[in-house]
């Protein structure tokens, strides 16, 4: 599908059926040094938001009131109130933080230290370095499990998916994945966790419980070079039949049947597409796709891509509440 | 005996290596927890054969170029290594100018080492491959760049990291074409290797459809900028050398003893750009690399080396890398091992450059995308768009097996 009927599919759409939602997206502009915010409503920006340098992992507090945001280039990671979008407060993250994930309870932050090949635990209640937990060359990736026991961690040159006990903060178990593993995401049931490998190409999907990959996952996009499909971010429906992968320069996101890991639907978005999220109610994906400065807008329920907004420079992560 | 394997710095380190190997049993997964600890000898093997300083005053100079990269990376090795009981040392070799290569050869075989980093020129990495002791070992070319290696003088025990003169021709010759620049000046340096280049630059423009409208050829001593009022006398010797031209699109130069090169921009009788060795090159590894995380190894490499990272360094430090991700991946250490491994189609290096990397089995080269550069901006990477092979766009670069008279494993 052409973008421009994708833009008439996402006319068409809001003449028939308005998305009745007040959810709200932050976007992180790796190379703008800002964050674009969307109303889903009316599927604008509303407000671009100077930040520290290099903004890349984002996220939000379990509330939902404050976004946190790796500025990577800053080493440090930036508290921003959600509603007034003022800078509250700076946590320490070890040097350049790129991604991150917060403990179900929302009190500790796991962050990914690029540089050092590290894992810092920060304590968000104080803003204090809880632990440090060496893990392989380019650690990036980052999940944690639903009952927050388990934490994964990617390292991109060791080509690993470290499982970390976060009761002791100790690597309990290494998993050898395929080349350049980005993201790690738990299925909702926590049974199961995925991990992306950029340059292999593939998604392998590791059974917690006995930590081996019970499944690879590769792609075939009709028309693409096979290096050209390059699984980054994922994304899992919380009833936890659906996955979704962005595959990079591919310019497009897998639509994966978890049950049976087959491929539904390869989506035609933005350019060079990296990280996804989907609205609390799961009836709609965001998509950053870095390199056409914009957002995709998927509709989760019948695989359509029906709109892009355009924002900042590179975008890179993106979470909504 | 004139080798120094394992300086005072190399012993520090292989000791701070095995004791960081040994630390690292209490992180080690379940799967390899009853498995003996694997240690991993590589041996990095040059000769201090001089070389011309650059001539801008702005280029770095670089006394351990290629090495620093090859530690770099078994930092990196090391750092997975902990987590599978598998350690990395590295001993540092370098001999004098013309110095006996065959001792040094011999000193590293009765030190256990399989696996050979070698900063050569041709004539020489020819040499170590018929030694004896180099008959079970894998040596990682990461300096000649010469294209007989890759066709008649390719060797069984030889790995070419580093891109041949034909890939960096094509490299730049497919990307003229692309900005539809096909007619070429080419100007070449008095010496073997610029001849060398240029020899590729012809064959490429065969290859691609460029035009080589007049060669020309430079045969002396530039002068010195470096001296009072010496830029006045290289603009004029530039200027001189570059008239009376037919009409061209791009000046192409080939002096890799960079003797005249650098003094090509801006000099010229015509404003055209300039190209080849100098100008907008074709290279492995560029400072201004930053795309496919680049940054991230960019960053590595100035934070341990205190400079950033040459194209030989990368090249050692993708060597290196090989050797590590094949260790990872068999859970073996030896080079039958690796070599098959390496071979096969599993094998995939991640080197920043957007694609896992592969072997050509027939030539052992590895295929590799190759950057066009400014001197401080990445323009471009080749293969370019439209540039289509059978088997992978990256074929596209260099001699391609029909070229070639070399097979090595068939």
């Amino acid at each position: 599908m052409n973008r421009l009927s994708a833009y008439a599919i996402a006319l068409l759409t809001l003449v028939m059926a308005p998305p009745a939602m007040a959810y709200t997206a932050y976007v992180s502009n790796e190379k703008g040094n800002t964050i674009s915010v969307i109303d889903l409503t009316t599927m604008e920006v509303t407000a671009t938001v100077p930040v520290g340098e290099r903004p890349r992992g984002i996220t939000l507090s379990v509330d939902g009131k404050h976004i946190y945001i790796c500025t990577s280039d800053a080493d440090h990671i930036e508290v921003f109130d959600a509603d007034s979008l003022t800078l509250l407060r700076t946590l320490p993250s070890g040097p350049d933080p790129e991604l991150f994930a917060l403990a179900p309870d929302g009190k500790l932050l796991y962050v990914a230290n690029e540089d050092n090949n590290m894992v810092t635990v920060v304590d968000v209640g104080p803003g204090a370095v809880a632990a440090e937990i060496p893990v392989g060359t380019e650690p990036e990736g980052m999940g944690v499990s639903p009952d927050g026991k388990w934490l994964v961690s990617t390292s991109e040159t060791t080509s690993m998916a470290h499982f970390i006990d976060t009761a002791t903060f100790e690597v309990v178990d290494s998993v050898l994945v395929d080349a350049r593993p980005r993201f790690a995401a738990f299925t909702p049931d926590g049974s199961q966790v995925w991990v992306s490998s950029e340059i292999g190409g593939t998604i392998s999907v590791i059974d917690v419980a006995s930590r081996k990959i019970v499944q690879k996952i590769a792609f075939e996009v009709q028309g693409l070079r096979k290096e050209s499909i390059q699984p980054v971010g994922i994304s899992i429906t919380p009833d936890g039949k659906t996955a979704f992968v962005a595959l990079g320069p591919a310019n497009r996101v897998a639509a994966i049947d978890v049950g049976s890991f087959a491929v539904k639907e390869y989506l035609l978005v933005g350019q060079r597409v990296w990280q996804l999220d989907l609205t609390p109610d799961a009836k709609f994906l965001l998509t950053t796709n870095g390199e056409s400065n914009d957002v995709s807008v998927i509709d989760v329920d019948a695989l359509k891509v029906i709109k892009s907004i355009p924002v900042g420079e590179l975008p890179w992560g993106v979470v909504i509440r | 005996m004139t080798g120094k394997v394992a300086l005072p710095t190399s012993l520090a380190r292989l000791i701070v290596y095995l004791t960081f190997g040994a630390a690292s049993v209490f992180a080690a997964p379940a799967t390899t927890a009853d498995a003996d600890p694997l240690v991993v000898k590589i041996g990095y093997l040059g000769e201090a054969v001089p070389e011309r300083e650059p001539l801008s005053l702005v280029e770095v100079v670089a006394p351990d170029k290629g090495v620093a990269g090859a530690k770099l990376a078994i930092d990196d090795n090391n750092t997975t290594g902990r987590f599978l009981k598998q350690s990395y040392v590295l001993s540092e070799t370098i001999i004098p100018d013309k110095g006996d290569l065959h001792q040094a050869a011999r000193d590293l075989s009765a030190a256990g080492v399989k696996f050979v980093v070698a900063a050569l020129t041709a004539d020489r990495l020819l040499e170590l491959a018929a030694f004896p002791e180099m008959q079970d070992a894998l040596i990682f070319n990461i300096k000649a760049q010469d294209d007989g290696l890759r066709l008649a003088d390719c060797r069984a025990n030889v790995f070419n990291i580093i891109p041949s003169r034909a890939m960096k021709a094509d490299a730049l010759a497919q990307y003229l074409i692309s900005k539809q620049w096909p007619r070429w000046v080419l100007i070449s340096g008095a010496l073997p290797p610029d001849k060398a280049f240029a020899d590729a630059v012809r064959r490429a423009a065969k290859r691609f459809g460029g035009d080589i409208v007049e060669e020309r050829t430079y045969e002396f001593e530039a002068g010195s900028r470096r001296a009072d009022t010496g830029q006045q006398q290289i603009r004029k010797q530039m200027t001189d050398l570059t008239q009376r031209l037919p009409e061209y699109d791009v000046m192409i130069v080939a002096d890799e003893s960079e003797v005249f090169g650098e003094y090509l921009p801006y000099r010229t009788w015509s404003p055209r750009p300039v190209v080849g060795t100098q100008g907008l090159v074709p290279t492995a590894w560029h400072r201004s690399q930053e795309q496919w995380g680049g940054t991230q190894l960019q960053r590595r490499f100035t934070k341990a080396a205190g400079r950033w990272m040459l194209e030989e360094d990368y090249a050692a430090w993708m060597a290196v890398r090989t050797i590590g991700e094949s260790v990872t991946r068999v859970a073996k250490g030896d080079p039958e091992s690796l070599r098959q491994f390496m071979l096969s189609d599993t094998f995939q290096l991640g080197a920043f450059k957007g694609q896992g990397l592969t072997f050509r089995k027939w030539d052992q080269q590895l295929r590799e995308p190759i950057l066009l550069a400014s001197p401080t901006m990445l323009v471009s990477v080749s293969p370019q768009e439209g540039f289509l092979h059978q088997r992978t766009p990256l074929d596209t670069l260099g001699y391609d097996e029909p070229d070639s008279q070399c097979r090595l494993n068939p």
